[in-house]
């Protein structure tokens, strides 16, 4: 179960496995100030899965902004990154 | 507090199974736009809507990208113009449409409804105006989109604005026929027609409305017919259930960005429209779900049973998610914009009539319907008598969009890409009702109207 409040994302990476996808995806995030929460990860026949729960109170970035530079790291390293605002996962799953 | 299995099933809803908004509709007053003359009318119209709706669509944007939602369109309705441009002194209409086609190309949104009148019980000066400009009104311009509200249940049907809009969508259809008679994809008439509907080409604001407000259509066929591909041979209890929560996690989708473009853009929230609302794409059918409830394709027996308990069990999810529920709220069966519907029309397994049945158990009605270009305007007129028979006597919306196209039989086929698809054209009972038609009137309110 993640913490959540009204700043935290979620950022999924899903795509083949390689070395150093959380280095890369981290660095931007303390670059940017955004604090990491939690992570968890799993590799299921080399299917790589992250999902980190972040903390934006502090960045200096805007929501979308920070998805945007991720979109762009996502095609350098071939794999698919998501950040989402986590309202979508409380307003889809919790009563 | 979210587990990792809510967060990847809610990506893959998205990813592969095209989750989306279908719509943020902004309806706009235009009550206020009225004067004397044309031209200024006009102008206040173009001014009004582009003030209003100035940030729908960057505001839409935003919300898309922050939540990662697909928000397929943003829309506009208006005030129907027969009550707008009543007391502007002329009778040509079409320059209130190219108003408002001017004012959305300008806002950037991909549609705008509310070339429109009420006309269930009778037609005022106005109305008549409105509605012999829609053929003319609908060629020349490219957003704009026409509805007319012809019966409800409290006043009954106006039979002769259903035999006029046999003529009316037969001259729609030959004005567009170098464009497969797109015209008529942009007109639609309805018995109980909702005055909150987001959805084109229906959507208007009716006068019971507020100044601006702020309507979601969702989507979602494709997490419905995916989820039911989990409990293949359980009973229809479970199939039922199945729907529900699916519904439910779709509505809460549509409540959020409606919540969120509506505090974003100061415009008060209307409603949650819990619409299935298909589109072409493989995997966003219908028409695919029945099939998923056991059938062999969409119009075998068993179809109009299958969609009444779909529709049944949307509506129980949605309205758990989101207290202001609206608009048409139900299945939708266009048969150009389903995949599913276009296959089994196409092979010969869904008929014209088997959709009427078929609408006496969801919204909307017959939608987006190709027939051939020589059936007779009066035949036009009794499927849509029919039509409104069904929403009156039953306490339901129902509707008609139809195409009538020029130089084409049955076995050839529309073709309109995008949202809008195609469809092949189906046989229409060759018997005449135009005698029944020409007779004019009023069919009286059921007696179940006698509510008070």
């Amino acid at each position: 179960m993640k913490p959540m409040n009204n700043h935290t994302a979620v950022i999924t990476v899903v795509g083949h496995d390689t070395i150093g996808i959380i280095a890369s995806v981290s660095a931007i995030l303390a670059e940017k100030r955004v604090n990491i929460k939690d992570i968890t990860q799993t590799i299921m026949e080399d299917i790589f899965t992250m999902i980190m729960i972040v903390d934006m109170t502090e960045s200096t970035i805007s929501i979308k902004e920070l998805a945007d530079i991720l979109d762009v790291l996502g095609e350098e390293i071939g794999l698919s990154i998501r950040l989402q605002h986590a309202g979508l996962f409380n307003a889809m799953h919790r009563i | 507090m979210i587990t990792d299995f809510e967060i990847l099933e809610t990506i893959q809803m998205f990813q592969e199974q095209h989750l989306d908004v279908r719509t943020i509709t902004m309806g706009i007053n235009l009550m206020d736009c009225a004067t004397s003359s044309a031209e200024e009318t006009c102008k206040r119209i173009y001014d009004k809507i582009t003030r209003q709706a100035e940030r729908l669509v960057s505001v839409g944007e935003d919300i898309s990208r922050e939540y990662r939602v697909p928000i397929i369109h943003k829309r506009i309705s208006v005030t129907p113009i027969s009550i707008v441009a009543a007391s502007s002194g002329t009778k040509d209409y079409t320059c209130f449409a190219r108003a408002m086609d001017a004012a959305a190309k300008a806002c950037g949104v991909n549609f705008i409804g509310g070339f429109s009148a009420l006309v269930q019980k009778g037609y005022t000066d106005s109305d008549r105006y409105l509605i012999e400009s829609i053929p003319e009104s609908l060629a020349t311009t490219d957003f704009v989109c026409s509805s007319l509200n012809l019966a409800t249940s409290r006043s009954g049907i106006n039979m002769d604005a259903v035999r006029d809009m046999g003529r009316i969508i037969k001259q729609t259809a030959e004005l567009t026929k170098d464009r497969d008679a797109i015209g008529c994809a942009k007109l639609v008439v309805f018995a109980n027609a909702p005055e909150d509907n987001p959805f084109m080409a229906g959507a208007f604001l009716g006068p019971g409305e507020p100044e601006c407000v702020i309507n979601v259509g969702i989507s979602g066929p494709g997490v419905i017919k995916s989820a039911l591909e989990t409990v293949r041979g359980e009973d229809l209890g479970v199939v039922a259930e199945t729907i529900k929560k699916s519904a439910f996690k779709i509505t809460r989708v549509g409540e959020l960005v409606a919540r969120e473009a509506s505090s974003r853009l100061g415009v008060p929230f209307g409603i949650i429209d819990l619409s299935l609302a298909p589109t072409p794409v493989v995997g966003d059918s219908i028409a695919r779900i029945l099939e998923e409830f056991g059938l062999e394709s969409c119009g075998a027996w068993g179809t109009t049973a299958a969609l009444a308990m779909l529709n049944d069990a949307v509506k129980k999810g949605g309205t758990m998610a989101s207290s202001f529920v609206g608009g048409l709220s139900g299945a939708f069966i266009p048969v150009s914009e389903d995949e599913g519907m276009i296959a089994a029309a196409t092979k010969g397994a869904l008929t014209l009539e088997k959709l009427e049945a078929m609408t006496c158990v969801c919204s909307v009605g017959l939608d987006m319907i190709a027939i051939p270009g020589d059936t007779p305007a009066t035949t036009i007129s009794g499927i849509i008598a029919d039509e409104m028979a069904i929403g009156t006597f039953n306490n339901k919306t129902t509707a008609v969009r139809i195409i009538p196209m020029p130089g084409k039989g049955v076995g050839d086929f529309v073709e309109y890409g995008g949202l809008l698809g195609s469809a092949p054209i189906m046989s229409v009972n060759p018997a005449s009702c135009a005698d029944f038609i020409n007779r004019g009137g009023r069919i009286p309110a059921p007696i179940h109207s006698m509510r008070n």
